[in-house]
């Protein structure tokens, strides 16, 4: 059994003109101490299914179909104190602005030490004591000075530590990341991701990491899905997604990632046309064919469910141009040709 | 581009141009009337642009990339140094003569939903620039406004829209139209390709660097990802705490990179190939 | 162009051209109901020769202090007078009187709060003084004085709400003005090479405008029952011209005996006030929805 499973989950807006469905049935399995990589790009719906898990859709969208079980236990049938429950001791979360994250008006010490007396129910000193382990175990470096310190006294990569320290402060059993390294410098992007690996390999969670960057994600995942216009188009090992993928959109995706090898050889990449769709945009079939060279007439008919192709790899793309393209540069080799 | 390095090519002399921000004094400095030294957030930066050139500008927060390309225009009042377009001081101007040297600098900022005048349609931001600085065609608004539009690969169609009718790529194709529309020599792109989807991000290079073949503008990139500007920059700039701390062609400031600041830029680059994994720590 | 077709090929989002009909569909519920009463009373208030069914001061002798009729929907006075048809002509007055000391001083209020947010420095320093010093100022008095000069009549309410008015609304463009100027499409105005005039007038004035019209809203409220009131002490509208608060001033002495007098034009006051209210409120939630873009 997984440890998150998520089955045919649709979340849904109120629009001017009828329900806008930003995630449309869509299956993820998380295992346990497993990394999975939710990769797309904007209104991709993949922040929404990592909210999910939470049951914290903004509102006025709503789940309005699936599963989305933990431990195979359904989460959303929970009750009002049992959902409080899952969501201080099962799950952690982390999001992209870590300053908005923290209460502006708290040292950081109280903050983490509320958690640790709410959540864990540790009186005063012993909360004190294991905030300050905490703030240790996350790298911050002469602790004891930092507990006492604001949020606006702290540097970006600082503060996320402080927010992944809070987020492990009860060991959950997976991790929920929004998107973690964003709003962060590339060099303390690197910290921060080294820091998820660590505390990965010592507790041994899962993680759901969300991200737009490519790069981030194959720094941390085990697993990747990408998501495009609220349906995941292709799943599998990061290193099968690299080298071998199957669906158009995520190989078209990673050729558009800038890469510093580019450098001295400047030259135009074969990009995408046109922009990832809008909620109200209604399109037949795949989401992706208005914007696929290798579109069929027959696209706008299929559906967009993932068809196992071997081992882990699934691609919603039954098309499927690239079959038998052949391991590794794949999609190198179209580049230099564009 | 023969005569790329002569006096002739040269567009833009930045020379020791210093910007300083006061730092406000805490309590107990005031008490003790200490003084505090004054933020320094362009330190002592020189460096030159070329005609059709493309230079990256790479560094993190807070590394004061930002404020010198404000300082360039005089956005920003810069303290100290000089900026030079085609020889003339921009620091000794103003009126009338400033405006006339600010349109031969055009600039793209970062957030295309908020660089556009939400109550203003695309045609009629277009043909406002165009008309302030009476450009030639200028007189004729739909097609100079349908030329514009098409150097950014855009539609007329798009025309009568407000900014909010658009995706964000085609904000910030509009907003580099409106730059064009008053023939400019050199584009500032602030962080322009930083806030957009990747597949986005790649047309948008590819943008540039067409417009720099077909119009020959000089182009000073700004960006914190080291990718970006290794995707269309000839030379890169790495600032650090207001100052240049390693220039050169790109290719070579990447294959050998000198200073320690760059060198760790690079190390923390994280490759989309999963193979190319830096070590938990 | 060797480029690629970019954004030609791709499916534009819609733009939301819509019909009369579908922009008033499109308002929230609250402005809706708000522009509904609204609309109705000030269509009364406009035809009210035509739908008062006597005069504003014309004497009915042989119907003093009646109750609520068919033939006197709201009743009558001590003198015999109409109440529903005098509420009618006051609130015409009332609605007139508010637009003029509303709307008058608020494009030039908007306008100098608005140069003193651009520019900053010492013409922001006087305009925010000048701002302070008249928001310090105890109104009543000011009005008072002015009553004192000019003698009794609207004349201190018209020339006293605008001299106190005007600064609040000069604060509030400030304000806005402070934040619109840090919009990069304002230093985008100055990277284009447009002159400070143009900036501040075609770009910036609109943007700041719109919470200022929210305001206004509140404002008007306020300057209704102001006036009112002000008739009420005897400082405002004088007897016998129909005004609600001299009407409800009248009718304050036969409150136990005769309620209508005083309590159905009151109601009609709130009623026209709450109107206003929602439409207000219903806007600035609308702003707050799409600043959060």
């Amino acid at each position: 059994m997984s440890l998150l499973e998520i089955e045919d989950l649709r979340i849904e807006f109120p629009g001017e003109e009828g329900q806008l469905v930003a995630v449309k049935g869509v299956d993820l399995a998380v295992e346990q101490g497993e990394v999975l990589g939710l990769v797309g790009e904007s209104g991709s719906g993949k922040s929404l299914t990592c909210r999910a898990v939470m049951q914290m859709v903004p509102e006025p969208g709503a789940i309005s179909a699936g599963a989305i079980r933990f431990d195979g236990e359904d989460v959303l049938s929970l009750g009002k104190s049992k959902l409080r429950d899952f969501r201080a001791h099962s799950v952690g979360m982390i999001y992209q602005n870590p300053f908005g994250s923290l209460n502006p008006t708290m040292r950081v010490g109280a903050q983490i030490a509320e958690t640790l007396k709410v959540n864990r129910g540790m009186k005063r000193d012993a909360a004190k004591k294991e905030a300050l382990a905490l703030l240790e175990r996350v790298g911050i470096e002469d602790p004891e000075h930092r507990m006492r310190a604001y949020p606006h006294e702290l540097s970006g990569g600082m503060c996320q530590r402080v927010m992944i320290a809070i987020a492990t402060a009860s060991s959950p059993r997976l991790m929920l990341a929004d998107e973690p390294t964003t709003a962060l410098d590339v060099t303390t992007q690197a910290q921060i991701l080294k820091l998820l690996a660590r505390m990965r390999a010592e507790e041994g969670m899962a993680m759901l990491l969300v991200s737009h960057d490519f790069g981030v994600i194959a720094q941390a995942c085990d697993r990747v899905a990408v998501m495009y216009g609220g349906h995941i188009v292709e799943t599998g090992p990061v290193e099968t997604i690299y080298h071998e993928p199957e669906h158009p959109y995520t190989r078209a995706l990673l050729n558009s990632v800038p890469e510093l090898d580019s450098a001295g050889n400047v030259q135009r990449r074969a990009a995408l046309a046109g922009h990832p769709p809008e909620l109200a945009d209604v399109i037949p079939g795949c989401v992706f064919a208005p914007r696929c060279a290798h579109a069929k007439p027959e696209c706008e008919a299929v559906s967009m469910k993932l068809q196992e192709l071997r081992g882990d790899h699934a691609t919603a793309c039954p098309v499927r141009p690239f079959a038998g393209a052949g391991a590794d540069g794949g999609s190198k080799a179209e580049r230099i040709e564009a | 581009m023969s005569d790329v390095g002569t006096e002739k090519a040269r567009l833009l002399a930045v020379d020791s141009l210093v910007k300083e921000f006061g730092v406000r004094r805490g309590l107990a400095e005031r008490m003790t009337r200490t003084e505090v030294a004054p933020h320094r957030a362009v330190d002592d930066v020189s460096f030159t642009l070329d005609r059709g050139e493309i230079l990256g500008i790479a560094g993190g927060s807070g590394s004061g990339k930002t404020t010198l390309a404000r300082c360039l225009i005089r956005l920003i009042e810069p303290d100290g140094g000089e900026v030079r377009v085609d020889g003339t001081n921009i620091r000794a101007h103003k009126g009338a003569e400033l405006r006339q040297l600010r349109r031969r600098m055009q600039m793209v900022f970062q957030d295309p939903y908020a660089s556009l005048n939400p109550r203003m349609t695309v045609g009629a931001a277009l043909h406002e620039a165009g008309k302030v600085h009476n450009r030639p065609g200028s007189e004729d608004e739909t097609a100079f406004v349908s030329r514009l539009l098409g150097l950014v690969q855009l539609t007329d169609r798009i025309a009568p829209r407000k900014p909010r009718e658009l995706s964000g790529g085609q904000r910030q194709r509009v907003s580099i139209a409106r730059a064009l529309a008053v023939d400019p020599e050199l584009i500032i792109a602030d962080e322009a390709v930083s806030a957009l989807d990747v597949s986005v991000q790649a047309q948008l290079l590819n943008l540039f660097l067409d417009l720099r073949e077909e119009l020959g503008v000089a182009i000073l990139f700004i960006s914190h990802q080291l990718a970006v500007i290794a995707e269309v920059a000839d030379r890169i700039a790495v600032m650090q705490k207001g100052r240049i701390v390693e220039a050169g062609p790109t290719q070579e400031v990447f294959a050998h990179p000198k200073d320690e600041y760059t060198q760790a830029l690079l190390r923390a680059h994280p490759h989309p190939d999963p193979r190319m994994r830096f070590a938990a720590g | 162009m060797s480029a690629t077709p970019a954004d030609i090929a791709a499916p534009l989002p819609r733009p939301r051209r819509r019909s009369a009909l579908a922009f008033v569909k499109a308002w929230p519920t609250s402005v809706k109901v708000g522009a509904g009463i609204v609309g109705v009373l000030t269509l009364a208030a406009i035809f009210a020769p035509l739908i008062a069914p006597y005069g504003p001061n014309a004497i009915d002798p042989f119907a003093l202090l009646q109750s609520p009729s068919s033939q006197h929907l709201f009743g009558t006075d001590d003198t015999g007078r109409d109440v529903f048809s005098r509420t009618l002509y006051g609130l015409r007055l009332d609605i007139v009187l508010c637009l003029l000391v509303t709307y008058v001083p608020l494009p030039f209020a908007v306008l100098v709060g608005a140069i003193a947010g651009y520019f900053g420095g010492w013409i922001d320093q006087v305009v925010s003084r000048l701002a302070d010093i008249m928001i310090s100022f105890p109104f009543i008095i000011l009005v008072m004085a002015i009553v004192a000069i000019v003698g009794p009549g609207v004349e201190g309410f018209l020339i006293g709400v605008p001299i106190a008015a005007w600064a609040l609304y000069a604060r509030l463009a400030r304000a806005e003005m402070l934040v619109v100027r840090e919009q990069p499409y304002m230093m985008a105005t100055t990277a284009l090479g447009y002159s400070k005039t143009r900036a501040i007038l075609k770009h910036g004035l609109p943007n700041v405008l719109r919470p200022c019209l929210v305001y206004s809203t509140i404002d008007l409220i306020g300057n209704l029952i102001l006036l009112a009131g002000l008739s009420y002490l005897g400082f405002g509208v004088q007897p016998p011209t129909a005004e609600l608060g001299s009407i409800i001033a009248g009718g304050q002495g036969y409150l136990l005996t005769a309620w209508w007098i005083a309590t159905l034009p009151g109601l009609v006051l709130v009623l026209f006030g709450v109107g206003i209210g929602l439409i207000g409120e219903g806007f600035s939630d609308r702003g707050l929805e799409r600043g959060g873009r």
